[in-house]
């Protein structure tokens, strides 16, 4: 479904609220893909000379603790906080729609042991077992090469999440795939000896847009925090990449001395989550004609 | 109703069996072993004797024989030895297993008892200024990273004006009632406020949906006080969903204290395991997550429980 009709099915109240959180989005996005070229490298290396500077002409939120400029590492940060959300959630919404398509179509058994599965993975305490499954070597699973590479730390954490990510895409679309599969044009394919594949992915995926995109977007804010508090913990972005949660993994010990250093990413986060969650909302409100009542 | 719960007890226990298999193979997946560990420690180790140790410890056995030696062995309650601690696994998470239930106790009330009032008040009359603001308070708490809430606590209550200790469970050669109290403070408000926004949003949503209901219209109709509608007929419904839900956050309540515990230095299960997988104490680390496991899933059943005696219809099928 394209952003036009959306917002011509909106009513103009309700685009205010889907417009507002849309605009944050895109000036964040838009000032972490820009924004490090404008301000130039330099102030990406390290000086010890001017730790923990005040704002400044050439710093404007100052320097951090190894004297780097603050506003270039949001910036930096920002870009791998913020591609790491997204593809990540890009990545548990393809799990999801495989895993909620074929338990919602096949039903019976499938679809308990999934549903059950599913479950599980909401309930248990997820963050201890992700701690395990950053701590795995890649060495045993098969996989040294790739722990080789430099960006070693971004595939990880985009496996990780996507592995627990999942759960509210699988649940949307199995409950949309189990009203899908009961029309006529469904049953007409199946009547025409259309294979359960042919049908899932040719019939009903594609009447599948809204949930999974209001899902995609809801999940977008879950995956950036989980994404910051594994890399403020140490097992997800490993510096000197900056992302927003790990740059606040120094934070506390300098707290007294520089506050604007736990500050700022912390708020980049609340923002950001804040927006795709508000955005999602309104999406569902919007291409949901049953929530709308509310 | 027992033939109900006797059933998900032996449901549990055999989710319990898997996820004990699944946990031990993954604390084998992670990089090194208790052998390398001790080569690390010393450097006059040969490789031979690295090998005879290995075979010591049974560590050249195959996968499902060591996981169903270490079984029977946690069956009888002994969970091996930490390395970290250098004490049995299980003595070192007793009293940390009491910290943690203290914390999420307290934080899993406090979070239920301002949610569920708000969550009403705010569902008598949706889409006004005050329902706004509730929505407005819920998100915000959903989507603050509950670690940098702790920061801004700290930063506020414990650097900026002093009134609070910034960690740790109690001073040190002061060991009163108070002074525990003063410790649990901050971790308590952050776990409180992390899991509030979720209870919020669906207290709200079942009140309003309830308030829709006919029943409600013929309470009203009949005379009933507002106070009668609102707790006797649509919060006893209402409190279906939420109770399930609540009961399902356990286990993000755990991931919750984890990170409060971490934030907070707080002796608990939460930082224990955090700990344990960092330090390489794979007893510990296996004790540690089966044991959250076990408490999550016992969780779960005490919802479906809770549920069954809110709606009675559950329980008879």
């Amino acid at each position: 479904m394209s952003a036009e009709l959306v917002l011509a099915r909106t009513a103009p109240w309700r685009r205010k609220r889907l417009l507002l959180p849309a605009l944050v989005l895109a000036v964040l996005a838009l000032a972490v893909v820009l924004g490090p070229a404008l301000i130039g490298p330099a102030g990406a290396l390290v000086d010890l000379r001017h730790r923990l500077a005040l704002p400044s002409l050439a710093h404007p939120l100052g320097t951090d603790a190894l004297g780097r400029d603050l506003l270039l590492r949001l910036l930096l940060g920002g870009r791998v906080s913020l591609l790491v959300g997204i593809v990540a959630a890009l990545a548990a919404a393809g799990l999801g729609t495989a895993i909620g398509l074929v338990s919602g179509y096949r039903g019976g058994r499938v679809d308990a042991l999934l549903m059950r599965l599913t479950d599980g993975v909401i309930a248990l305490p997820l963050l201890p077992l992700l701690v395990v499954l950053a701590a795995l070597d890649p060495a045993k699973l098969g996989l040294g090469f790739l722990a080789r590479s430099e960006d070693a730390s971004l595939y990880r954490i985009v496996v990780l999440v996507a592995l627990v990510g999942w759960t509210t895409v699988a649940r949307l679309v199995r409950g949309a795939t189990l009203s899908l599969k009961a029309q006529e044009f469904v049953r007409a394919a199946v009547a025409m000896g259309a294979r359960p594949l042919r049908i899932m992915v040719v019939h009903i995926l594609p009447n599948l847009a809204s949930p999974i995109i209001v899902a995609t977007t809801l999940s977008v804010g879950e995956i950036i925090l989980l994404e910051s508090v594994l890399s403020f913990l140490g097992l997800g972005v490993a510096p000197p990449l900056a992302s927003w949660g790990n740059m606040l993994t120094g934070a506390q010990e300098t707290i007294a001395l520089a506050p604007q250093l736990a500050l700022y990413p912390g708020l980049l986060i609340l923002f950001t989550v804040v927006a795709c969650n508000f955005l999602g909302d309104g999406l569902q409100q919007a291409l949901d004609p049953r929530a709308r009542r509310e | 109703m027992t033939r109900f719960i006797v059933l998900r007890l032996a449901q549990m226990a055999a989710v319990l069996a898997v996820m004990s298999l699944v946990i031990y193979a993954l604390i084998g997946l992670m990089a090194g072993d208790p052998i390398d560990v001790m080569i690390a420690s010393n450097p006059h180790l040969t490789a031979a004797d690295a090998a005879r140790l290995k075979a010591l410890y049974g560590l050249d056995r195959p996968l499902l024989e060591r996981y169903l030696a270490w079984a029977q062995a946690a069956l009888h309650g002994d969970f091996g030895y930490s390395r970290l601690y250098m004490k049995p696994a299980f003595e070192v998470m007793a009293p940390r297993l009491a910290n943690t239930a203290i914390l999420m106790g307290a934080s899993f009330v406090l979070a239920l008892g301002m949610a569920l009032p708000l969550g009403i008040a705010a569902s008598r009359k949706p889409g006004s200024a005050f329902d706004g603001c509730v929505n407005l308070l819920a998100f915000a708490f959903i989507s603050v990273p509950s670690f940098w809430l702790a920061l801004m606590l700290i930063l506020v209550f414990a650097v900026s004006l002093g009134l609070l200790p910034a960690g740790g469970i109690a001073t040190v050669g002061d060991g009163g009632v108070l002074d525990r109290l003063q410790h649990l403070v901050l971790p308590v408000a952050t776990l409180t406020l992390a899991s509030m926004g979720g209870h919020l949003r669906y207290v709200r949503a079942a009140m309003i949906e309830t308030l829709g209901q006919d029943y409600i219209r013929t309470a009203r109709a009949k005379g009933a006080g507002e106070l009668r509608v609102l707790l006797g007929h649509a919060l006893r419904n209402a409190l279906i969903p939420v109770i399930t839900v609540a009961a399902l956050s356990f286990g993000s309540l755990f991931s919750g204290a984890l990170v409060t515990e971490t934030m907070f230095a707080y002796p608990g299960m939460g930082k224990l395991i955090y700990d344990a997988v960092l330090g390489n104490d794979y007893n510990l680390a296996l004790a540690g997550l089966l044991l959250a496991t076990a408490m999550t899933l016992v969780a779960n059943l005490g919802a479906d429980i809770a549920y069954a005696a809110v709606d009675p219809r559950i329980g008879q099928r």
